[in-house]
């Protein structure tokens, strides 16, 4: 089941999907315009794979492998919902987008191995982990001005229940700037996949109920400018709608 | 008399309560009880940042290589790091020493409590924003480099003791004046103040809310001073910044931590 969380008339609802609208808790259909999307979950800690497929390590001229997985967090003040506005700031020459598989753990647990690690999914949402380039620095790279800024990290617009999804791991991800598609990968081609990743978090630090894991972008990330309607999907998942503004 | 707000260990709401005889009273309700009487929960209730190369003297050990490869030129922005809920911790909570792991490393930090959200905040109003102040150890295994998120060293169960309470803003006059003191076991391993630092709280706070808010409850670590004592299992560490309060923890072994009574009352 799709499940949603929006301002409809100034009040909060927990919405799901019905043949393409959206049905409120008592059973009235509204348009998805209609509506403000707030994020489909609230998320305790963030996660963040950088370079977890090969052809984006690769696009950005990294040519060996880690050492170690690139591992970062967000706060909450970066997370923005469905149909929301990114800013891009005047200074920036180079923000992209990054589409992106985002997993809901559902319990908590330690040391979960990789044959249990779906046991602790809730469900998946999509991502767009946009960066700005132009602020990259080595010093915990990619460091929060890149990738923690207010608004930065719209999600949504559904969460969709672990048990819709057949296979987390091959699901096509595309990203459309105004209509025309920029990016295109699959979930397979991640580096460190889905329980590998839970199997690796878990192993040094607990995770939490309602933590979320976005889980890296395939190759194909390219600049985008104000008046931008960049549309992230996940196959089966939904797909997500950011408009790109100035300050 | 210092007057803070703290949480106690089954009780939901917060309390105010003044401080008196060098930390060692407090008063509740017109009631006294001596500190360490008292269970003290978790004071915060937001997002923990962690500031990196924020103290002159971690700045000055690092830049001859600021500008080698990795980082090929000095940080220009605040460098700034998570310490996410799965790492907070209370005072005399163990913390938990990783298995296969010989110590951990003490980061004695001052944590800027935020009082009202703050989005690029000015720094002649800073402290419009900032309700009080706290002790953070951001305790760490041991980094050998800077390049990528410490995930792994900083980010572990039980690696972010703080409190035990958050003293009012308004208690302290000059927050950049007060002395920092790591003892492990009684005896003083790290003394600096918070005056040694690159940006001072109203630029600190400034620069970060440039690109993203701070909430009320969130917390802002002003940075890590140079020279990070370690401390094995077993071992008694102690957190004081002066006019704020002393903050204790025993590093015990990760699978004692449950059950480690005997070490809590130790830590006493």
């Amino acid at each position: 089941m799709k499940q949603g969380r929006v301002l409809y008339e100034s009040t909060l609802h927990h919405v799901t999907e019905v043949d393409g609208r959206i049905q409120l808790k008592d059973g009235r259909l509204v348009e998805e315009h209609e509506v403000e999307w707030l994020p489909p979950v609230e998320t305790e800690t963030i996660f963040t794979l950088g370079l977890n497929y090969a052809d984006h390590a690769k696009e950005l001229s990294f040519t060996s492998p880690l050492p170690e997985p690139l591992v970062f967090l967000k706060g909450k003040n970066t997370i923005t919902g469905h149909r929301g506005t990114t800013v891009r700031p005047e200074d920036v020459e180079f923000m992209h987008y990054e589409c992106e598989l985002a997993v809901v753990i559902g319990k908590s647990g330690k040391n979960i191995k990789n044959e249990e690690a779906l046991d602790y999914v809730k469900g998946y949402t999509v991502a767009n982990d946009y960066a700005f380039r132009d602020y990259l620095e080595n010093y915990f790279r990619p460091n929060l001005r890149v990738k923690n800024r207010d608004g930065c990290t719209p999600v949504g617009p559904w969460f969709v229940s672990k048990e819709d999804i057949e296979d987390p791991m091959n699901l096509q991800l595309r990203t459309f700037v105004n209509g025309e598609k920029t990016q295109e990968g699959s979930t397979k081609d991640m580096i460190l996949g889905i329980p590998e990743l839970i199997e690796y978090l878990s192993s040094f630090m607990t995770l939490n109920d309602g933590d979320m894991i976005l889980t890296g972008t395939p190759k194909g990330s390219v600049d985008t400018k104000v008046g931008d309607e960049v549309m992230t999907e996940v196959e089966g998942v939904g797909r997500l709608t950011n408009t790109i503004v100035s300050e | 008399m210092t007057r803070v707000n703290f949480k106690l260990q089954g009780f939901s709401q917060l309390k105010e309560g003044t401080l008196h005889d060098d930390f060692q009273k407090i008063t509740i309700d017109e009631k006294q009880y001596n500190v360490d009487q008292l269970k003290f929960d978790n004071p915060i209730t937001g997002t923990l940042y962690g500031t990196l190369l924020n103290y002159k003297g971690e700045y000055e050990q690092l830049k001859p290589e600021m500008n080698d490869k990795p980082y090929q030129k000095p940080p220009q922005a605040p460098i700034l790091y998570i310490k996410p809920i799965n790492t907070f911790s209370t005072h005399h909570n163990p913390i938990p020493l990783p298995e296969g792991e010989e110590q951990v490393q003490i980061g004695a930090a001052l944590g800027l409590v935020v009082g009202q959200t703050a989005t690029k905040v000015k720094a002649e109003d800073a402290y419009d924003y900032i309700k009080g102040y706290t002790i953070v150890n951001d305790v760490s295994l041991p980094i050998s480099s800077y390049y990528r998120p410490a995930i792994k060293q900083k980010a572990r169960d039980g690696f972010c003791p703080i409190g035990p309470w958050v003293v009012n803003q308004g208690e302290i006059r000059d927050p950049h004046n007060l002395a920092i003191r790591v003892s492990v076991n009684g005896e003083v391993k790290q003394e600096n103040y918070t005056g040694n630092l690159i940006r001072p709280i109203p630029e600190l706070v400034s620069e970060v809310t440039e690109f993203m808010t701070l909430y009320e409850g969130d917390v802002l670590l002003i940075g890590v001073p140079e020279n990070q004592p370690l401390a094995k299992e077993g071992d008694q560490v102690s957190i004081e910044i002066e006019q704020v309060g002393r903050l204790n923890n025993r590093v015990v072994h990760e699978d004692d931590v449950f059950v480690s009574e005997v070490a809590v009352d130790e830590a006493r």
